[in-house]
């Protein structure tokens, strides 16, 4: 298979390493987006609180958090917090940590955009019958702004699988860091990185074509 | 559809002649069991005086209209009765309970208050019957099988049995305001709150929303009703309180207030808005 001196044998002998390190890459996007929902929610349910105190701790995380790079937060939580705690806490608990710190604060953006998108009128009407605020939440309030955030949660696991690529910088081997051994070891930049490109293009053109036919008018409630 | 008083209608009436004002009325023996009582409620949204001490007790199975010019307060006052917006002085009273500014008594406190809204207010995510259902089933405990028997009664009630699988989305806004009606009734609540209920309806279906209000009104509810509808006002109730700047500038019997009312700015309010 030689087309203009490219040689893409080396992707097949190389499949299975590959396929590894994207393992790597969707677990870390599932685990990430997963915990950053969580405690993203979190945040903004406190953020649009009455406890003032509370409202801008929150808040002073997400900007914080939304203000450095996350390669940073990949740094400080390998290098940084076993120095905190006295010992070391392993490469992958480390990033775990490091990516759903980070998430969260951008989730947490999502959730609050989502709940102030929702008129005060179905919150008055929630609890004029009666229900709860934690009720008025999760049976009134949250469906009806996922519809509006779910478009902007998938554009964010797209950025947020991308980013899964940044776990070079403390030596976890995600896809594009497999890609980058493979190309170096067979002396095939070229082919090896024309994939590479290939598969990130095809994951993320199907999560914004899901963002975009989830956003598009008229979708069933 | 003019209605002839109904003898328990009259007697209320009387009472609540031998009541001048309303602050007087709370030691008054005629009204030693009132639905709602409400003394002295100040409340303001940061500098802006809204509530100016406003007195008004509304007796069980009575009616009572609430109009006046946009801005008086009108709605902030119902408001205040369930809790949605806490007040800062004053006290207020509902069967007998006071509300203080507790979560929990709030919480408890509005779940036998059935309100309606200017705007509906419809779950638009839930279809009519699970409307019904929602707080049925998870502020009174019922279960599900009882909720959406009640559900369908209160939806025959209001004539929208052929609805209970639509999206609110798919009704008409008077259609919407019924659903929003059996809604706050399948609470089974001591009293009904009306924030405008007809306000944003177009004209040709503000008549169907009344019609089910006065059913109600004359099923002996005891109900407050902001509106302009003065024909409403006329049919349904017992009282007709008017508010102006925060505060309760007139409360008469509903005769009264229309023949002749005592305060100059009722007499204002009353003249631009029948002259339409």
């Amino acid at each position: 298979m030689t087309a203009a001196g490219l040689d893409f044998s080396v992707i097949q002998r190389a499949l299975p390493f590959l396929l590894e390190g994207l393992a790597l890459s969707f677990f870390l996007t599932a685990v990430a987006m997963l915990g950053g929902v969580v405690l993203g929610l979190a945040l903004a349910v406190v953020r649009l609180s009455r406890w003032k105190v509370a409202a801008i701790l929150a808040a002073g995380y997400v900007n914080g958090f939304r203000a450095i790079p996350l390669v940073l937060v990949i740094f400080w939580f390998y290098f940084l917090v076993p120095l905190a705690l006295g010992h070391s806490m392993g490469a992958l608990q480390s990033v775990i940590i490091a990516f759903i710190l980070f998430e969260a604060a951008y989730y947490s953006e999502i959730f609050r955009a989502g709940l102030k998108s929702i008129r005060p009128g179905q919150w008055q009407a929630a609890y004029a019958s009666g229900l709860g605020y934690f009720q008025t939440l999760r049976f009134v309030i949250l469906p009806q702004a996922l519809r509006y955030m779910l478009p902007l949660m998938i554009t964010q696991a797209v950025v947020l699988f991308q980013d899964t690529s940044l776990v070079y910088v403390i030596s976890l081997r995600d896809f594009m860091t497999s890609a980058s051994i493979v190309a170096n070891r067979d002396n095939r930049l070229i082919e090896t990185y024309l994939f590479a490109a290939l598969v990130y293009f095809i994951i993320c053109a199907i999560g914004a074509a899901s963002a975009k036919m989830l956003s598009a008018p008229g979708r069933a409630a | 559809m003019i209605k002839a008083p109904t003898p328990a209608f009259r007697s209320r009436a009387e009472i609540v002649q031998l009541a001048p004002l309303a602050s007087a009325a709370v030691t008054d023996p005629g009204h030693s069991n009132p639905m709602i009582a409400i003394s002295g409620l100040y409340k303001s949204y940061g500098r802006l005086e809204v509530l100016k001490g406003c007195d008004l007790v509304v007796d069980r199975g009575e009616v009572v209209v609430i109009c006046g010019p946009s801005g008086s307060g009108k709605s902030t006052l119902i408001k205040c009765v369930n809790g949605l917006d806490p007040f800062d002085r004053g006290s207020l009273a509902v069967d007998g309970v006071a509300v203080g500014d507790r979560v929990s008594d709030m919480t408890r406190l509005r779940a036998r208050i059935g309100m309606v809204f200017q705007h509906f207010e419809l779950y638009p995510h839930l279809t009519i019957l699970q409307n019904i259902c929602l707080a049925q089933v998870h502020v009174l405990k019922r279960g599900k099988g009882d909720a959406q028997a009640k559900a369908r009664a209160l939806l025959a009630r209001v004539g929208l049995s052929d609805k209970e699988g639509a999206y609110p989305a798919q009704l008409s806004g008077g259609q919407q305001q019924r659903v929003a009606i059996a809604r706050a009734l399948a609470m089974d609540p001591v009293a009904m709150l009306f924030d405008e209920p007809t306000s944003a309806l177009d004209p040709e279906m503000i008549g169907e929303v009344l019609a089910v209000m006065l059913e109600l009104a004359r099923d002996g509810m005891t109900m407050i009703v902001v509106t302009h509808e003065m024909g409403f006002a006329r049919k349904a109730a017992d009282r007709v309180v008017f508010m102006d700047r925060g505060a309760i500038v007139e409360t008469a019997p509903t005769q009264q207030f229309f023949d002749a009312p005592r305060a100059e700015r009722a007499r204002l309010f009353l003249s631009r808005i029948l002259s339409h």
